[in-house]
């Protein structure tokens, strides 16, 4: 092993993560190369210095939040459950149809007898019908007062 | 969690009682505010309750619960990084304000080796600092890695890397660790 290829295992040596073959190998290497000791140490010391950060406590209030949180989640519904009737739903459906049966049995809808519908029998007089155009000449007032006495 | 699929209520209390503080843990590393942290948490539950209908096996349950969570802890620090630049640039930074939530002890009364405490205390300020100057994924590599000792192939996951990229990535952010505790690491190596 070289010194280039440290980087990628120099942690796992110090952490002891590396497989037995590696890291026979890198002591192999660390026993001649002084620098390469050197930066294991130091990466020792940083890795033990972590360990100096204290861990914190999370709040007595953190798990009634978190249940909180989780019990004001919508419930999930699946998409076949649109489909399920709901009692509102059926009620409103049969209340409907009663009410549709009921006007429909009670109600009377105009009658028109056959017979009172005139029928235009001869339709070639209708359509050849004119308005008229001269009229009979108006009988004066007088004449038809005289007229009247004779009878 | 496959309980939790079937609809036993009592699996999502253990799922929650098992991993809340990890997960708290976490993202207060990754954003540095209790609250905050606390908030995305319970988001991640959430998330986890909301698809425990569609969850398949394919992968580790903490892995997917990781991946979670620093998807949203990555969103987080990064909307928080854009609110602070238009807050203000002026606003004066004091070492109190860094600190976050820290609470304020009376250091004399609880350690009676004053000296002792505060020298720790300085050294905890000093890797807390350094871990986020970290880029997010690159912190958020070294913390799933460090704190939470999942393998590189769960971390690759989460982190939506390969192995080889993740290895880099871990390699660098301790490059940067050492550097930024370089007093600590010598005064380790003295002793």
């Amino acid at each position: 092993m070289s010194c280039g290829g440290m980087e990628s295992k120099i942690l796992g040596y110090v952490d002891g993560r590396l497989k037995e073959g590696e890291r026979l190998e890198m002591e192999k290497h660390l026993s001649t190369c002084g620098v390469c000791q050197l930066r294991v140490n130091e990466f020792r010391s940083v890795h033990a210095l972590l360990d100096e950060l204290p861990m914190i406590e999370p709040s007595a209030a953190f798990d009634v939040r978190v249940r909180a949180r989780v019990a004001a989640e919508p419930v999930k519904q699946s998409w076949w459950a649109w489909f399920a009737p709901s009692p509102r739903v059926v009620f409103a459906a049969s209340m409907l149809l009663l009410g549709t049966v009921w006007i429909g049995s009670y109600s009377n809808p105009p009658q028109f007898d056959q017979d009172d519908i005139p029928v235009l029998e001869n339709y070639d007089v209708i359509s050849s019908f004119e308005p008229l155009t001269e009229l009979s000449q108006a009988v004066p007032a007088d004449d038809a007062d005289q007229q009247s006495q004779d009878m | 969690m496959l309980d939790v699929k079937a609809g036993d209520e009592q699996s999502f209390a253990l799922l929650l009682h098992r991993y809340r503080s990890p997960l708290v843990n976490f993202l207060y590393r990754m954003v540095r505010n209790r609250e905050q942290a606390e908030d995305l948490a319970q988001e991640v539950f959430l998330r986890v309750y909301r698809a425990r209908e569609d969850y398949v096996p394919s992968a580790k349950f903490t892995t997917w619960l990781f991946r979670i969570a620093t998807n949203l802890a990555l969103n987080s620090v990064r909307d928080n990084r854009y609110q602070r630049m238009e807050i203000s640039l002026d606003a004066p930074v004091t070492a109190d304000a860094e600190e976050g939530d820290e609470k304020t002890l009376d250091v004399a009364e609880k350690h009676p080796n004053i000296e002792r405490y505060l020298v720790e205390d300085v050294q905890r300020k000093m890797i807390r600092r350094a871990i986020e100057k970290l880029p997010e994924k690159q912190r958020a590599a070294v913390l799933l890695h460090k704190y939470q000792e999942l393998d590189y192939g769960e971390i690759s996951k989460i982190l939506e890397c390969s192995e080889s990229a993740l290895k880099s990535l871990l390699f660098r952010a301790y490059e940067t660790l050492r550097v930024e505790l370089a007093p600590l690491v010598a005064q380790r190596a003295k002793q």
